[in-house]
């Protein structure tokens, strides 16, 4: 055994829901005790399209949330924008249907130990799994504040039973279409400063992430974010999904963000080097 | 009733128990698939091909999805040997799993030296040498679309290392006559014959009018080339009846694995199968037995190559 993919199971699911919200579908998938092993910022692996599909490959979506004490044991909830061919099939299975996944897979948002005061960022369905995040904030006494941006009001996604955890939740559209007009790092330093926050929670587009990784660079603010990055398994195995990442030594590594990810430390991701190559060191 | 068959497979002077093996670069050095099931239970693992040194291969976007298939331009990105050697190949000794290690290199003289650094190892089952991945930087770096520098690369490695562990040569299928190729890397010492490497392909992004992949070209892998490897297996294993093959190229279920051993493969291996289900190697292997027994071979040996059989020499 290893420890990479140590939490994963290959399983057999059934869809108990499927419902638009605004621009995304909220879907529910019956996945028993395996509940008991996701951790927000975890992700999951589908297999679309059915047996005669010409789609070869698993589609990753973050986890947005789970719960063990629903009418059907343990559900899993995530937010599926129907953007690509992958996302719209998954988008048009209605309950009952059964789906292949692999779960769960990555990384996790790190959770204090002490009550901190935190910032939760999304950028489009990226908040999907910080609300799940923000209830597990909450059970640990942590004070959660949350920001989320998107270009157009119809692509927030802020659930009206996802606020309860949260203690302020602002809202930027590019457009103005809902909220204020703008984006998520806007006021975001003079926002750390009143707020004394610690720690930030970030998922969303690379540009956001990469911003908010600038604007707190000089600040003691740590910066967790979960990547996206086009993947083709998942699991480790592609080697398609890499981020120039700072080792400790001072060099760069080109880290997978399905394994080494896709919640990282803002401030080790070389966003400098995305889509380039870093220099070999010798 | 199904009569038990006998999986079990030889590669040169190598046995394995099945023919089911990892495809090189679909499955890193193993620990990742370990999750899903014991390595040990596959035919082989065959290691992602490593140099001499640490690479970082190329920039993203490394993968374009493509109708049944994909594209990737990883770019060789790994360890090098001495890390790999320390770190992954005692790793995979310890979970009972046949290793083939499979090695790369930018010029003919690295290739010799990676064989040689293989020579101190024990417990490994073949050496792949892959002279055919199209994710290089120069194209003309691919010495298996040159019949002489093909020649020149295994001579090399055989010198080094022949006799001690088989040799497989990997092949492109991007050359016009492939069973020349073949025929000059066995005459320079190959055991076996690997086929076939992914097919160079391509794909232009409609948002941004360009190549889609950072590295501009990727290698076309899926179910997409199975009839390229089946033609590829079938021309070299009527050119070269006593080499034995290890097939690949879009294997997906047990159906296409017999499909490459009738064609003339010893042995399968499974790549971008394993990305779309991490247990893909398990079922083809069971199914495999099935479809075997079903048709009356009580060997994986009796039928290779048997789409052959009543062929005019």
């Amino acid at each position: 055994m290893s420890s990479i993919n140590r939490s994963a199971v290959q399983r057999k699911v059934t869809i108990v829901g499927n419902k638009r919200v605004g621009a995304y579908h909220q879907i529910l998938l019956n996945v028993g005790d395996l509940v008991k092993s996701c951790k927000p910022g975890n992700f999951i692996a589908i297999a679309v399209g059915g047996e005669s599909s010409k789609m070869v490959l698993r589609r990753a979506f973050a986890i947005s949330r789970v719960s063990d004490n629903s009418q059907y044991g343990g559900t899993m909830e995530l937010i599926v924008a129907p953007h690509g061919s992958g996302s719209r099939w998954l988008c048009a299975q209605i309950e009952g249907t059964e789906l292949d996944i692999v779960a769960p897979l990555g990384t996790a948002f790190g959770i204090p130990t002490e009550p901190i005061n935190a910032l939760l960022i999304g950028g489009g369905y990226g908040s999907a799994p910080l609300f799940g995040l923000a209830d597990v904030l909450k059970t640990r006494g942590c004070k959660v504040d949350m920001l989320l941006g998107a270009s157009v009001g119809s692509k927030i996604y802020a659930p009206m039973e996802g606020k309860r955890s949260v203690n302020s939740l602002r809202i930027y559209t590019e457009d103005g279409s809902m909220g204020e007009t703008g984006r998520v790092t806007e006021s975001l330093l003079d926002i750390v400063q009143q707020r004394g926050i610690d720690v930030i929670y970030s998922c969303g587009p690379m540009a956001m992430l990469a911003a908010i990784t600038a604007l707190v660079a000089d600040t003691e603010v740590i910066h967790q974010c979960a990547v996206e990055e086009a993947m083709a398994c998942g699991i480790g195995i592609c080697m398609t999904c890499v981020l120039p990442v700072t080792n400790s030594d001072g060099t760069t590594s080109m880290l997978r963000s399905c394994i080494d990810g896709p919640v990282m430390d803002g401030s080790h991701v070389r966003w400098d080097l995305v889509g380039k190559v870093p220099e070999v060191q010798q | 009733m199904t009569l038990p068959v006998d999986l079990s497979t030889t590669l040169g002077n190598a046995w394995f128990p099945t023919p089911i093996f990892t495809a090189s670069g679909c499955a890193s050095s193993g620990k990742e698939l370990s999750q899903f099931f014991p390595l040990k239970d596959i035919g082989a693992v065959v290691t992602k091909s490593v140099m001499s040194k640490p690479r970082h291969g190329r920039p993203t976007p490394r993968m374009a999805e493509t109708p049944s298939g994909m594209l990737n331009s990883i770019g060789l990105q790994g360890p090098g040997i001495d890390s790999f050697l320390a770190n992954d190949v005692p790793w995979l000794l310890e979970q009972k799993a046949r290793v083939i290690v499979s090695i790369a290199g930018e010029t003919i003289e690295e290739y010799s030296t990676l064989a040689r650094k293989l020579r101190s190892v024990s417990g490994l089952s073949a050496v792949e040498v892959n002279i055919s991945c199209p994710n290089v930087e120069n194209r003309g770096l691919v010495f298996a679309c040159d019949p002489d520098a093909s020649r020149r690369v295994i001579d090399g490695v055989r010198k080094t290392i022949g006799g001690e562990l088989p040799i497989i040569a990997k092949l492109s299928p991007d050359v016009t006559d492939l069973a020349s190729i073949a025929r000059g890397v066995v005459d320079a010492g190959a055991d076996a014959l690997a086929l076939i490497n992914t097919v160079l392909g391509m794909v232009i992004n409609l948002d941004t009018m360009k190549p889609h992949l950072g590295g501009k070209t990727g290698g076309l892998s899926g179910p997409a080339i199975r009839p390229v490897a089946v033609r590829a297996i079938y021309q070299v294993h009527a050119a070269l009846p006593q080499i034995p093959i290890l097939g690949m190229g879009g294997v997906a279920s047990g159906r296409d694995a017999l499909e490459l051993i009738l064609a003339g493969a010893s042995g399968v291996s499974v790549g971008t199968a394993s990305f779309g289900n991490p247990t893909a190697l398990i079922s083809i292997q069971n199914e495999l037995r099935d479809l075997l027994a079903a048709r009356g071979f009580a060997t994986v040996q009796q039928a290779i190559g048997f789409a052959h059989r009543d062929e005019s020499v």
